[in-house]
Formats: C-alpha cells, structure tokens, sequence
C-alpha cells in the first residue's frame, strides 16, 4: 500500500495506459467492461485520495517526479487544488458513464469489437487525466493527441447509427490536430526563449530573465513570447471549443455513441479549460497575459458570444443531442468568462461550473441516451409525450435542464452566482447582464424540449416503450440526483472550487 | 416543540404531504385525505408560532448554508405571518374545494394536480419566513416552477400557451430584475456598504446612504428593479401572465390566483419596501412617488379593463390585479398607516377574492358557465354560491359589513397621516380619487353581476337544462370563506395585532 501511495500521481495515469493495452488482447466476450469497469473505480479512489493529500498538505501541493530525473530535466507530475479537482470530475464522470456504457454501447458497435472500445475509452482517460496532471508543457502535448486519437475514434464509432458519424470524427481529427499542432509550435517558441519544457520552470524563467527586461531598451524575445503565447492560446482555444473555433463539437457530439458523447461532454472540453487556465495562470503568468496583452478582453467578448449564440443556435436545434451540444457551447462561455474575469470569484466560478456542468450535461447526455436506446432517434418528434412513458429518465433530463437555466436550488445556480459576483467586482455590468440574459434563453431552449416531453403526444403507431434497463437509469439519476445536491448545498464544491483559485491567484487559503 | 422545529415542520410538512400523496396515486380517497390532513397539519404549526410572535418574539432558524456567506435562514416577524397565516388558513378551504372539483369536473392527473399543492405551499412559507433577500429570492422561484404544473393542468394548446406566458414573464421579471438587485445588493455587501443581507428594521441602506458609501442613484435604481422584478405582484406592465394563469383549474385560481402567489408578490413588495430599503430612506430620496402612481395606474386600468371581460375568470383576474395594486399603494405612501392597511388588505383581499373564484368554480361545475352574460337567474338555482358570491363582492367594494371596508378605512386614514408630513399634497390626492374611483368601477363592474343573478329572468335555454346547487364540498368551501369575509369585519384581532405590530416597525 504504502508504494501506492507513495506513486499515487504516476499510478493514476499509468493505470488506464496498461489496462487499456490488456483489454484490447484479453477483453473478449464482456471482460472489456469489467477491466474498464475496475480501472475507473480505481482511479476515482485515487483522484480522492489526491484531492485529500493536496488539501491536508501545508504547501497545498502535491509533486512527483518520473523516473526520479529531477525537474527541469525529466517530466514532473505536480498535483494542487486546481488539477486534483478536476481529476476528480474526470474520473467520477469516466466511472458513472462506464457504469452505463454497458448496455448502452452494447446496442450500437459491433459487439465483437467491443474490447476495442473500451481499450480505446481507457486510452482516452489516460490522455485526459494526463494532461490534467502533467507539469510539463510538453508532455501534456503528447497526452492532448493520446485523447484527442482515442477520441476521434470513439467519435467514429457512432457510424452504425448514423454515417456521417464518419464525418463529424474527420472533422474533428483536422480541427482538433490543427489546434494540437498550434499548441505545438507555441511551446516551441516559449522553449526557444526559455529553454525549458517545464511549466513552472518557464514560468520562473520569464518573470525573473526574460519580462524584467522589456521595459529597457534591449527587451529580450518579446515578439517570440507573444506569439508563442498566441500560437497556444489558439491551439487550446480550438480544444475548448470556444467560440468561434466551436465548429467541430456539435456534430461530434451529435453523432458519437451515447456514452461517449456523455462523457466527452462532461470531460474533454473541460480538461481544455483546465489547460487553458494552467497556461494563462501558471505559465504565462496574469500579469503578462490580462495587464500586457489584455487577453481578458478578447476571451470576455468570446465568452459573451458565446453564451448568447451558442444558447441561440441550441434553442434552434431540432435534433436534442444537438441542441445539448451547442448549449455546452454557450456554457463553456460561462466557464472561459469566469477565468477571464481574474478575480477570486470568477475563478471559483470556472472551477465549480467545471464540476457542476459536467454532473449537469452528463446525466442529459446519458438521458438523451436512453431515449436513443428505446427509441432509436433524438429528434425533438421522437420526445413527445415521453413524460409517460420514460418518467424517471424524463424526470433526469429536466432537472439537467433547470441546472442549465440555473434555477435556485441547482447546481447551475450556484454557478451563475459566483459568476454573476465575480462580474459586479469587476464592475463588468455588461458581462452580468449577458449572463442573465443567456439563462433566460437557456429557459427557451430547454422549455421547448420540457413542453414536449410533458404536454406532447407519442403517435398512436409508435411501438410501446418501457422505462430504462436498471443499470442505465441509476447512472443518470446518479448524475441527475447529484446536480441537485450540489446545488442545495455546494459547500464542499465552493471549498474546493474557491480553494483553486486561491491558490491560483496565490492569495492564499 | 422549540420553535426552530416548529419552522422546519411547516416547511417540511408539505414536502411530506406530497410524497405520502404521490404514494397513494391509486387510492383517491386515501390521497385526499393526505391532502386535508397535511392542509391542517401545516395550518396548525404556522398558527402555534402566533402567541410568540405577537408576544414580540423571532424565532428564527438557520436551515443550511447553499453558499459560503448566504445561508437559507428563516425567521417569523409579524408581516410574515401575516401572509403564512392568510396562505395556510385558506388552503384548507381550497383543499376541500378541490375534492368537489376535480371529481365533479372529471379532471385527470389528479395526483399530480394533489402533489404541486403542497411544493406550492412549502415555498410560499418559506417566502414568508425568509431571513434575507437571498432565501426570498430562492422560494419565489420554487413558487414559480412548482405552480407551472398547475396553471398547464389541462394540457391541451391554450395551457401551454399560457404556461409560456406564466413562466416567461415570470422568470424573465425575476431573473433580469430581481436577481440582478439581490446580487447588486450581495455584490455592495460584500464591498462594506451594505450593512446585512438580512432583512433589518429600518432597512439595510441607512449607512450606507448616511456615509455616502451607495450611491443615491443605484439606491433608486435597486428599488426599481427589486419593484419590477417582483412579477407576481402583477404591477403593470408586469400583469399579463394572471390573466393567462386562468387557463388553470378554478382551484388553482381561487388558491394561488388571489392568496398564496399574488400575495405572495405584494409581501415581497411590502417586505423590501420596508425591511430592505426603508420607509425613511425611500421617503427622503422621493422613491416612493412613481411606485405612487404605478400603482394608482395599475388599480385603474385594471378595473377599466376587467370591465369589459365577459370571461367571469378573467374578470376577476383584472379585478385581482386592480386589488393587489392597493397594497402596492400602501406600500408606496411610506408611512406607517399605511404600510398596516397595505398589511391587512393582504387578509381582506384573499378572503374576498379567494370567495369569488369558488364561486365561479362552482357556477362552472354545475352549470357548466363561465361568461358573465350566461348567468341571468341563476341565483335562484344556486343561492348559496351567489350569496357567497355577493359577500365577495361587497368586500371588493368595501363597503360594511365585510372585511373590504376594514382596509380601505385603513389606507384612507394613511393617506390622511400621509398629508401631515409637510410638503406639497398632490400625491395624497391622487391617492384618494384613485381609491375612490376605483370604488365606483368595483361596484360598475360585480354588482351587474349580482344583479343579472338574481334579478334578471332564465333564459329560455337555461329553463330546459335544470341543475342545482354544486357539489356539498365546494359549497362548504365556500361557505366557510364566505363566513370568514364577514366574520373578519366583527373581529379581526388577530390579523390586526400582527399589522400593528408591523406598524410599529415601520414608525
């Protein structure tokens, strides 16, 4: 045990790395769901296990060095309330879905591939934890294309329902690689300048040789940093699906498998905010990228549109799944707000909207699913009158859709709070009201699924449905039941949430 | 029972009502008497905190914390239980009403219909007894999403439609007004110049205006969007979803279309007006002025228009919204008499409106009408419903002797301390030619009703199709709140003490 302990950063990433290779040789005939089955628990144990050390220790971090090659020189794996966080929602998102995944993926891939899939769905959280808890920029490279492969494939999968599954994954794979390569080459440029991979070793490096000198006459690489920064923030914007770089998310999200589109939703775009974030707080540094470059004022107008189109173009959806797809457009706007917005608040609010969208969207997701799996479809037709026949699941999906409006006593609400709080401090009264404006039209678009759903009438032809397969349903009432919990009483997530940004801003506990 | 479980009782009996209702989904008379049993139960816990609170104390308790710095907390003063009183008193009434109702009219979903009363219920308590602009905020949406059931019961076109103008102007007036003043207020709090988030006798301004740390303009502004965030208080031109709502069940009407959510708008109008701004601050910064004439506007309008309606629902909807302006007047005129008539036109309203729409309902199950022009005669047929229903009448009109005329003597006599306060008298006037006009069209536009039922002939139809009176539930309900409206002229203690005592805060 006490070796676990010690390798407990490594393990958490190693784990699914090993596992997914053995269940594509040995996981025939259901002994894939049972290894990935065992390694998500496994690794949601550790990832609480990390959040504890981190919050119980003095410095409120967490380091671990690969191989014992001492940092800068090999790859260095550092742990803090932020990164333990959202390892948290990624593995507690990636055992609940797995949960479902079961008899959910069972009826849409070919079930003597079904090993592939779940070696490739653990491959995919080894890339996504990775990157969370890298400290290194380029590693965490290597681990963005190790998800973003996996991903494209089990985006792919979906083929069998629908062909132009094929399309949204090539799609995909060119944006996706497009922005992986951006990433690339602005880490190419920081390393030219510093000589460094790691991420707080730049950061050292540019505060204390390279930004000291700009204000002389002889400023050192100034042009390189900046578009070195530049080259990064795009690359992660693109990954973030952050608008307007969304255009690969919501057909990738549409045509997926359920599972798949239930956890990409709740994880992938929020390990690109997390990344996102770690460049702008820990690599470049505040200073460097709001009061030089005014980075803020260009993601605060992303941000707003955002929440306003990304809304919009949800409420004129007729495909569901679509429509869930551009609302996590828009409320991946109120997560980049949040960090762009620099204050203790608004971070807090990234960080817990982080936690309370994935629980949120995940259970609609996994709802969404179910319909698929009774019913075959996701259009809005395929909804009416499901209130009747589907009422635990339907039950699921609308108290998802009160968290997006972020009605009190949800989880969405708490995060709109901080949201909203975060903005009054900065005196950014406009963003304030595009916030409340964005949850009334997330009222729109989720009403009009709610009115159908309760008030529409299934076709007398339609073959009789019943409720959900048990182990389908208890995931997403899990979710469901979780985003209302944590909206009654959020204080564990706003202590955990406040204390990333804290320590983020280095304003102490 | 500490009075801390006494509060978290009446909060938690509902919720347990409604679950015990959904268990008993196939066993109507079981759920029913959940129903009844859980309308007693909460009435009985609400009222055994009376003695306390006129006895001048608190109790208050802090249920949990939703996020660090804002706690769900309640505490019981006087104009709160003035309002929980009015909405658990009434329910039982309106819980024996819908029984006769839902039966006689063959609705469906019942249990769903039994199951939203409580939630409903719950939340409008918890408005009531909210300790901070936070947890008032939290339970007038919850009041919002749990009654949307009810007012879409039917389920056909026209109630969806309705239901998106219920919620729509709803949420938008709360999300966009009142939501954005609450974390106004959070955001001023937390930078120091707010002194509490709770709701504090002579309001939470007053240092803040004093130390010159809030800005007189923001101040104002706040109280405009608080005012017209509060949609259910139906000022206009914030009234169109009460009108819509009428597409509902007369129940829900009767219930929460002229006691638990309108009242529940005025009480939070009152409450902020009082315990958040503060009647001196209002007062010395003239806010109180256009809410004045809002209102004024508003009660006339309302009675022009509900004049005009055929739809004997939607008459009294125009007539609600004219009614809940009285209060809102009250409100406006900052001074302590008048804040008490606005207290105890709360109590007089719900008796007397909540009167009528039994009626109405009643009229709809047994005759099977709902316009105004239908009813030539009918008082013959069913002369207990239209006696009630005359009692309801008069009471709007306020004249003696029902509860009606209690409250205008109140809002006279504050208009009258209104005019002491030195400085130019026009608004006092406008006050009272409102109050007197709107008599008049109170009386132009009920006691042509009266009139035609009792007065005016059956029509030929009619005489072919005989029916009698409605079912004994609906005419006990009835009766019972009828009885009230009179019994309320004579003795009114209760009622009276509690918006004494609110008069007392204020002054």
């Amino acid at each position: 045990m006490e070796l676990v302990h010690k390798n407990l950063p490594a393990l958490i990433v190693v784990l699914p790395l090993c596992m997914g290779l053995i269940t594509s040789i040995i996981g025939r005939r259901g002994l894939g769901w049972w290894l990935a089955m065992g390694t998500t628990s496994a690794v949601l144990a550790m990832s609480v296990q990390l959040l504890v050390n981190v919050l119980e220790s003095g410095t409120q971090t967490v380091t671990y060095v690969m191989g014992s090659w001492p940092v800068p020189f090999g790859i260095g794996y550092v742990v803090d309330p932020l990164n333990a966080a959202v390892l948290l929602i990624v593995s507690m998102i990636a055992t609940v879905v797995t949960l479902y995944a079961r008899k959910s993926i069972a009826s849409e891939i070919d079930p003597r591939r079904l090993h592939f899939f779940y070696a490739l769905w653990l491959f995919c959280m080894t890339g996504l934890l990775g990157i969370t808890i890298t400290g290194d920029a380029f590693n965490l490279y290597v681990l963005l294309e190790i998800s973003s492969l996996s991903t494209y494939t089990l985006v792919a999968l979906g083929r069998n329902r629908n062909r132009r599954a094929l399309t949204a994954a090539i799609n995909y794979l060119v944006l996706g690689s497009i922005g992986a390569n951006f990433y690339l080459l602005g880490i190419a440029y920081l390393y030219q300048v510093t000589g460094s991979l790691n991420i707080a070793d730049i950061h050292h490096i540019l505060t204390t040789q390279v930004f000291p000198t700009w204000s002389t006459d002889a400023p050192m690489y100034r042009t390189t940093v900046f578009v070195g920064f530049a080259l990064m923030a795009v690359g992660l914007s693109l990954k973030l699906a952050l608008f307007p770089l969304h255009g690969w998310l919501p057909n990738a999200y549409t045509y997926a498998p359920s599972s798949v589109s239930a956890l990409l939703a709740s994880t992938a775009t929020k390990v690109g905010a997390y990344a996102f974030i770690r460049v702008l707080f820990t690599l470049v540094g505040v200073n460097f990228a709001f009061k030089l470059l005014h980075t803020d004022t260009v993601l605060m107008i992303s941000a707003g549109a955002a929440i306003l189109m990304g809304s919009w173009l949800a409420f004129r959806q007729t495909n569901i799944k679509k429509l869930l797809a551009y609302s996590s457009i828009g409320q991946i706007g109120y997560i980049t707000l949040g960090f762009a917005l620099g204050n203790v608040n608004g971070l807090t609010a990234s960080v817990i909207h982080l936690f309370n969208h994935a629980l949120t969207k995940g259970g609609m997701f996994m709802a969404l699913g179910i319909v698929a799996y009774r019913t075959g479809h996701t259009r809005l037709q395929d909804l009416q009158g499901l209130g009747r026949k589907l009422p635990f699941t339907m039950a699921a999906f609308t108290a998802g859709g009160l968290g997006l409006i972020g009605v009190p006593l949800t989880a969405g609400f708490v995060s709109k709070w901080y949201l909203v709080s975060a903005c009054f401090e900065q005196g950014r009264y406009e963003m304030a009201a595009i916030v409340l404006v964005g949850s009334l039209i997330a009222l729109l678009y989720t009403w009009k699924v709610v009115e159908a759903i309760y008030f529409g009438k299934r076709p007398e032809d339609a073959p009789a449905i019943k409720e959900a397969p048990i182990t389908m349903l208890v995931p997403t009432l899990l979710l469901a039941g979780a985003s209302i919990y944590f909206g009654i009483d959020a204080s564990t997530s706003s202590r955990i949430a406040t204390a990333a940004a804290k320590f983020l801003l280095g304003v102490g506990p | 029972m500490t009075p801390e479980m006494t509060i978290m009782l009446a909060l938690g009996v509902p919720l347990l009502g409604s679950v015990l209702i959904a268990m008993a989904d196939r066993v109507p008379n079981l759920r029913e008497a959940f129903t009844l049993l859980t309308a007693l139960a909460t009435f009985g816990l609400v009222a055994s905190l009376y003695p306390q609170v006129i006895q001048g104390a608190q109790p208050r308790l802090e249920l949990l914390t939703v996020i660090p710095g804002v706690p769900l907390s309640f505490r019981v003063e006087p104009l709160g239980m003035v309002y929980a009183l009015v909405a658990t008193l009434l329910w039982i009434p309106n819980s024996l009403y819908s029984i006769g109702y839902m039966r006689g009219n063959n609705e469906k979903h019942q249990t769903r219909f039994y199951i939203c009363f409580p939630l409903a219920i719950a939340s409008a308590i918890g408005i009531a007894f909210a300790e901070n602009v936070f947890t008032m905020f939290v339970f007038y949406e919850t009041l919002t999403f749990s009654t949307f059931p009810l007012v879409t019961h039917k389920g056909n076109s026209d109630a969806v439609k309705s239901g998106r103008v219920y919620l729509g102007i709803l949420l938008t007036t709360s999300v966009c007004f009142q939501l954005l003043a609450v974390m106004w207020i959070v955001a001023l709090h937390n930078g120091g110049s707010v002194s509490s988030l709770d709701f504090t006798r002579g309001g939470i301004f007053r240092e803040g205006l004093a130390s010159g740390a809030v800005d007189p303009a923001i101040f104002g502004l706040l109280f405009f969007f608080y005012i017209y965030g509060i949609g259910k208080a139906a000022l206009m031109p914030m009234h169109r979803w009460l009108p819509a709502a009428m597409v509902a069940p007369t129940p829900v009407s009767a219930f929460l279309h002229a006691v638990a959510v309108v009242k529940a708008g005025v009480f939070c109008v009152i409450k902020v007006t009082v315990y958040v701004f503060g009647v001196d601050a209002l007062r010395s910064y003239h806010q109180g002025q256009w809410l004045l004439y809002a209102a004024g506007f508003t009660i006339l309008a309302g009675s022009l228009i509900a004049l005009f309606q055929d739809n004997l629902k939607k008459r009294l909807a125009y007539s609600t919204i004219s009614q809940l302006s009285y209060v809102v007047l009250g409100a406006a005129l900052l001074t302590p008499l008048s804040i008490m008539a606005a207290t105890f036109h709360i109590v007089a309203h719900a008796f007397g409106k909540i009167t009528l729409f039994f009626a109405a309902g009643s009229v709809y199950t047994a005759a099977h009408k709902t316009q105004v022009s239908q009813l030539d005669g009918i008082g013959r047929r069913m002369p207990w419903t239209m006696g009630a229903f005359t009692i309801g009448t008069l009471s709007m009109i306020g004249v003696p002797p029902v509860v009606g005329m209690a409250s205008k003597w109140l809002l006279i006599n504050g208009v009258i301390e209104s005019w002491s306060i030195p400085g130019g008298h026009f608004d006092e006037v406008f006050a009272l030619v409102v109050i007197l006009l709107s008599t008049l069209l109170n009386a132009g536009y009920f006691l042509p009703i009266v009139y035609r039922a009792f007065f005016k002939p059956l029509s030929d139809a009619d005489q072919k199709h005989p029916h009698g009176e409605a079912p004994w539930p609906i005419v006990t309900a009835l009766m019972f709140t009828a009885g009230l409206t009179l019994f309320f002229f004579f003795w009114n203690k209760p009622a009276f003490e509690l918006a004494e005592l609110v008069r007392r805060a204020v002054g």
